[in-house]
């Protein structure tokens, strides 16, 4: 199952897992499925209206996937999807 | 056949620019003093009594208000002695302060070190190797907290090698904005500064102008902006409560605290660009919003905000044009 790292700013919201296995073929149905297990997450990473808020950078490798498919890119198995943070502060 | 060039004196009244004003000082001499524009347009529903201003910090040489705390840390590091020669600057940043303390490096001839999470811009990036600034980049995870543990560590390391400049708990940052940013609100406003409105980075610029204008009138209101949450697209601000506190940050100073969402900030930089004619980056987004929210609830008043750097460093952020 493909897993996603989580940036120290979520955390919190996902019981302080920095790594989540997570069930799905397409970067949209990996984040669903991590939201179902950390529901916390849901406001941080998606609109009311349940639309990806458009600062969640998502990067495949050191591809952002919104050069790639966006959230219908496939994932494989072993495929490792990261949540990157803005840079904050000075 | 060489042409005769005459020698034309200046008139009478304008300068001969001595050696120093044309080494690496001019260029320092050209920071602060910036523009203090008003906003017109997204003040239209405000009381007519109301006026709202923002200083225009690009207008430094390094293209950002960092301009001014670059500077004098660098320069009060050099009047104590602890940046002797051929030690390098060592900082972690979010870009614009990197950006400034490359600009003076390279006027001054001091090599920089700058340690930055990996996902950061590429006109960042680009911006400072043009500038030949040395760059070390930090799991984009861990965001600009693991840069600073970064930082800490190779100052920690190498004592002889780095002056660790240490943005964030440097009292030289806010002292920058005590010394000018405060007095040239003052200035620009003539007094009637009633309120003033800043994001919060490293807090430098709200704890620097905060204290100068307490002085000055105790009435004046100061009011902190931040992210409303810890993961937030806001670049170049803090979430206070869960980011490492800067020690030179002072939650006793502001009145207040206004917590404005990302994409209340995208749309007041579009906003900005499209109806002011200026042409800004997110934090000044985020300030706008913030500045609004505290003019809304006034009679009159004069209320005064930062924008920190222009938008030409996010024109890779697609998502923010849109």
């Amino acid at each position: 199952m493909p897993t996603l790292k989580i940036p120290t700013p979520l955390r919190p919201y996902a019981d302080g897992q920095s790594v989540v296995t997570v069930q799905g073929g397409t970067v949209a149905e990996a984040l669903r499925d991590l939201v179902a297990q950390y529901p916390a997450l849901e406001k941080h990473l998606f609109s009311e209206e349940g639309e990806l808020r458009p600062f969640v950078n998502l990067f495949l490798g050191q591809e952002d996937v919104r050069h790639l498919q966006g959230e219908e890119t496939p994932l494989n198995e072993d495929d490792v999807l990261r949540i990157i943070p803005s840079i904050a502060g000075g | 056949m060489t042409a005769k060039v005459a020698v034309i004196s200046p008139p009478p009244g304008i300068a001969t620019p001595s050696l120093s004003e044309v080494d690496g000082m001019a260029l320092i001499q050209a920071v602060g003093r910036t523009p203090l524009l008003p906003l017109r347009r997204v003040t239209r529903h405000l009381s007519p009594a109301v006026q709202v201003y923002a200083k225009a910090e690009w207008f430094n040489p390094g293209g950002s208000v960092k301009d001014r705390p670059a500077f004098n840390i660098i320069r009060t590091a050099l009047y104590e002695g602890r940046l002797l020669p051929g030690m390098r600057l060592l900082d972690s940043t979010s870009g614009n302060m990197g950006i400034a303390y490359a600009t003076f490096g390279a006027a001054l001839d001091i090599q920089v070190t700058l340690v930055m999470p990996e996902n950061v811009s590429p006109e960042r990036v680009a911006i400072l190797r043009a500038l030949g600034a040395e760059l070390i980049f930090t799991d984009p995870l861990e965001g600009s907290d693991g840069a600073l543990r970064m930082a800490r560590q190779m100052a920690a390391d190498h004592p002889e090698r780095y002056f660790y400049a240490n943005q964030y708990d440097n009292p030289a940052n806010w002292q920058a904005h005590y010394r000018t940013t405060g007095p040239e609100i003052v200035e620009q406003t003539q007094g009637a500064v009633t309120h003033f409105v800043a994001g919060l980075g490293t807090s430098g610029t709200l704890t620097g102008v905060g204290r100068y204008l307490r002085r000055y009138n105790p009435a004046v209101q100061l009011i902190a902006v931040q992210p409303d949450a810890p993961f937030h697209g806001l670049e170049g601000l803090k979430h206070m409560p869960t980011a490492i506190r800067p020690a030179i940050f002072d939650p006793t100073l502001p009145d207040r605290t206004v917590e404005v969402e990302t994409e209340a900030a995208h749309e007041m930089v579009r906003r900005l660009a499209r109806e002011e004619g200026y042409f800004v980056g997110i934090s000044s987004g985020a300030a706008a919003v913030a500045a609004l929210r505290v003019a809304e609830g006034l009679e009159t008043g004069v209320v005064v905000t930062v924008f920190p750097d222009a938008g030409y460093k996010y024109l890779s952020d697609e998502a923010l044009w849109k």
